[in-house]
């Protein structure tokens, strides 16, 4: 198994190399504004390594910044036609309502309300009504829209409203993006409708995302198929994250916490990513990071499906340090470390500053910061191992200590010793975990459902089988799948001791052969 | 006292402040909000009038949503059905309410009131039946008064309306309510026994809405200033702290429709090395620091997040949460051994003797 693991990041575009589970080669490139450029030039570098050497490459794996980036920056979005299936409920409370006005305005390209949508035990809540979702259609058609997201009540529990009005669509508009929010996931029809407003919006930037990301890997002359890393560090054809790019949110920490597990060979352990301007905590079970199962905001917007539990702090190797009282971020010089940190004749005091002026950093000119003495250097690391162990420790699922995977560029923050932690562990190729993360991922499936009269092992059984199958049409080998989370929540004021139960599983990405 | 007029921004303190007097449970105000937003939006405006100025043969209508606030996250909450509950009501009884008050100023029901009367044009009473939240119809200070239970009116969005006409008790409008509510697929809104402005001025909880409102700005004044919004809640409402620390475990089952289990902590600053545990049914119902009870319910149990303000509720508690456990007063109606029998922790059972914390 040979796999090319690429991360897009905002400043570097890191490539790696996986040859039968070790790192054949690692390499950095500026990010290009174009795409292709940074991933083509990462991918000559690599050749260059002769890590390549006309070997035949079973994958490369893309994880990129790119679409969470348009929805922030409020770029490349497309109109979108939204479609509730739910009337008479909700209808005060319509498609857009709680968007930023800004971002409402150039992804709103019409609201459709009509009847539709089911009970929580499965009883349609009013049939769906055929003629006014054609009618809707005709009317986007008139529009112009290209894009369409359709929405419906509990369609994670049934989704057959909305796949029946999605084939009206297309029969009217054959050639638009349409997202089902049954195909994203939880409950809540706003932020899951939110969801798929925003994967809607992000249509034609998705396609020519793929494209050029092809586009790049043929250009390299690498013959190898092309896997878009998701939320959960897992892959999916580039078909697959053409039709649903919000699964690629936040692949990039993701992927950085799946390379530590993978690099430090701990499946179950907290990871710390560090950067230049922020560092990310999160909490690996079974090799994965732990799904955040509350809203998340993106861009302004309230969301909830498959993301990772993150939590981020405004500190990095760039962060600035002020010393009377002591404060440590959350601004950073960032990127412009090289020409405005102390060390490298700048004028703004940094973490780096600190680090190089105590040794733990051997980059810069130390005399440059020899005016900092061993004390106010300590007091900064002090100030920072406070800021990680509480973070750390907000992170943690239970008490007791637990093992700490520390990977990125400002991995030297993190001291040895740290309250909570049995132990930090470091990697080799730690500041290309992210692309290392990429190469690993396998394919997953997930069941988000709500059980009625069932025992509580039954329901969950169910739910693996479901999920299973959902892997196994996203591309895993069924024989490879294993269930890496399992979530069990009664729920109240329903009869028939109500449970909803979550179930991921994965496994290998499934030989096609002629790869 | 004259109408006060609600501002958008009172609404939006209402929204944090009713989740904090929601105890725990009570449902997220969210969805009202954003109902109540858009109502404002439209040009819709509404008024508080104090309790006190009823008139004794006012008519009064008591509003709630019923049901399971999960099928609330995907059947949103829209502001005309409950208008349509208090319209049902007043055909059925042949009365013309003076104005709408909330059942349950925990949670978010503390704006059903407000969305009913931005479209019938009727003025909010300053006023509900809990003071907080509580899972059930006989929790409230008027059926610790002995009050009549019915009638009662269920709608749902989709033209389904019914009218219990009467029951012998409150624990059989619980029973019959709820088997209706579940029909409807869990979800209803409601218009309670209508009162009238003699039994809501000596039988209602007066003042809750502005209760709720000072509390909700406080927090948000104390978040845009980045100060303490422990403090600051302290600061209008005349709570004590319990505790403050950390959550170390939180265990959940639901039995008979109700989300029941405990939450321990572990302390920090002044409570280092103590641990307190919370019990709850929906709602936080008993502490427990150090094995000894040391508040629960009718006294007011809320677990605040300690740097944001917010309430932190019993669905979504989690390990790790800073949290600063605090209590507030009780309403004095249910401090009598009739309102213990209702809302004490027998009621909840729990073999202990209620103790309020703000026993001196």
């Amino acid at each position: 198994m040979r796999r090319i693991g690429i991360d897009v990041g905002g400043t570097n575009t890191d490539a790696v190399l996986i040859e039968d589970g070790k790192v054949a080669g690692a390499v950095k490139a500026p990010t290009s504004a174009d795409v292709t450029g940074g991933i083509l030039d990462s991918l000559k570098r690599l050749a260059a390594t002769g890590a390549l050497a006309g070997k035949r490459i079973d994958g490369v794996m893309i994880g990129t910044t790119h679409f969470i980036n348009a929805v922030v920056q409020r770029r490349h979005l497309t109109k979108v036609g939204a479609l509730r299936l739910g009337m008479p409920a909700s209808a005060s409370l319509p498609p857009f309502c709680d968007w930023p006005e800004d971002l409402a305005a150039l992804v709103r390209g019409g609201v459709w309300m009509v009847e539709g949508g089911h009970e929580y035990d499965g009883r349609p809540f009013m049939p769906l009504d055929v003629v006014a979702v054609a009618n809707a259609a005709r009317e986007m058609k008139a529009l112009g829209l290209k894009a369409v997201a359709i929405s419906s009540i509990f369609s994670p529990l049934d989704p057959s409203h909305e796949r029946e009005a999605a084939a009206i669509v297309a029969r009217e508009l054959p050639d638009a993006s349409i997202t089902l929010s049954s195909d994203l996931g939880r409950i809540g029809l706003l932020e899951r409708e939110n969801a798929g407003l925003l994967n809607a919006g992000l249509a034609e930037l998705a396609r020519d995302t793929i494209a050029a990301f092809e586009r790049s890997i043929r250009e390299s002359g690498i013959e190898a198929a092309l896997y878009i890393t998701q939320n959960d560090g897992t892959v999916v054809e580039a078909a697959q994250a053409r039709r649903l790019p919000v699964y690629s949110f936040a692949s990039g920490a993701t992927n950085s916490m799946r390379g530590g597990a993978y690099l430090s060979g701990l499946d179950d352990a907290m990871v710390i990513d560090v950067g230049g301007t922020t560092t990310d905590v999160g909490q690996l079970r079974n090799g994965f990071p732990r799904e955040a199962n509350s809203v998340v905001k993106v861009g302004g917007v309230r969301t909830l499906f498959r993301m990772p539990d993150l939590t981020s702090i405004g500190l990095g190797g760039g962060s600035h340090v002020v010393l009377d009282p002591i404060k440590v971020g959350p601004v950073s010089v960032g990127y412009r470390l090289l020409q405005e940190g102390v060390a490298f004749g700048g004028s703004q005091l940094t973490t780096s500053d600190i680090a190089i002026a105590s040794g733990r950093l051997g980059i810069g000119e130390r005399s440059r910061v020899a005016h900092l003495d061993a004390a106010t250097c300590a007091r900064v690391f002090a100030e920072c191992k406070r800021m990680i162990e509480e973070t750390v420790d907000r992170m943690k699922t239970e008490a007791g200590p637990v093992p700490l995977v520390a990977v990125g560029g400002g991995a030297f923050l993190v001291s040895d010793e740290l309250e909570g932690v049995s132990r930090v562990v470091r990697v080799a190729h730690g500041d290309c975990a992210n692309a290392v993360g990429a190469a690993i991922a396998q394919v997953s499936g997930e069941c988000d459902q709500i059980f009625r009269d069932l025992t509580r092992v039954a329901a969950i059984a169910q739910a693996s089988d479901i999920a299973a199958d959902r892997a196994v049409a996203a591309g895993a080998d069924r024989a490879t799948l294993k269930t890496i989370e399992t979530e069990d929540m009664p729920i109240a004021y329903l009869p028939g001791n109500a449970v909803r139960v979550r179930v991921r599983v994965v496994g290998d990405v499934a030989d096609r052969g002629g790869l | 006292m004259p109408l006060r007029d609600i501002t958008l921004d009172d609404v939006e303190s209402l929204a944090v402040g009713a989740w904090i007097l929601g105890t725990g449970g009570g449902g997220s105000p969210y969805l009202g909000l954003l109902n109540m937003r858009a109502l404002y939006k439209e040009g819709h405006r509404v008024q508080l009038m104090p309790a006190e100025e009823l008139a004794d043969d006012d008519w009064v209508a008591a509003v709630s949503n019923m049901g399971a606030p999960l099928v609330g996250q995907e059947r949103l909450t829209d502001s005309r059905t409950i208008a349509k509950a208090v319209d049902l009501m007043e055909r059925h009884t042949g009365y013309r309410f003076r104005g709408i008050m909330a059942l349950e100023i925990g949670g978010g029901n503390s704006i059903q009131p407000l969305m009913a009367a931005a479209h019938l044009g009727r003025v909010v009473i300053d006023a509900d039946m809990m003071g907080r939240a509580y899972p059930e119809a006989q929790m409230t200070s008027v059926a610790v008064g002995d009050l009549q239970p019915y009638p009662l009116t269920t709608v749902d969005c989709r033209g389904l309306e019914s009218v219990v006409q009467a029951v012998p008790t409150w624990k059989w409008m619980e029973r019959v309510s709820r088997k209706i509510c579940v029909e409807y697929g869990s979800i209803a809104s409601t218009c309670k026994a209508p009162r009238t402005g003699a039994e809501v001025k000596r039988w209602g909880i007066h003042g809750t809405t502005t209760k709720a409102i000072a509390i909700g700005a406080a927090v948000l004044e104390a978040q845009r200033r980045h100060e303490d919004p422990i403090a600051a809640i302290l600061s209008v409402e005349p709570g004590k702290i319990l505790f403050t620390g950390k959550v170390v475990d939180v265990e959940r089952r639901a039995t008979e429709g109700f989300l029941r289990g405990r939450t321990r902590f572990e302390g920090s600053d002044a409570w280092r090395g103590s641990s307190m545990e919370l019990n709850f049914q929906n709602e936080w119902i008993v502490a427990w620091l150090d094995g000894e009870p040391v508040a629960m319910s009718p006294d007011l149990i809320c677990v605040i997040d300690s740097v944001a303000g917010e309430a932190v509720g019993t669905e979504t508690i989690r390990y790790g949460q800073r949290v600063t456990v605090i209590a507030l007063p009780p309403p004095p109606v249910f401090l009598t051994p009739k309102g213990l029998q209702h809302v004490g922790p027998r009621a909840f059972n729990y073999d202990i003797d209620f103790k309020s914390v703000f026993a001196s």
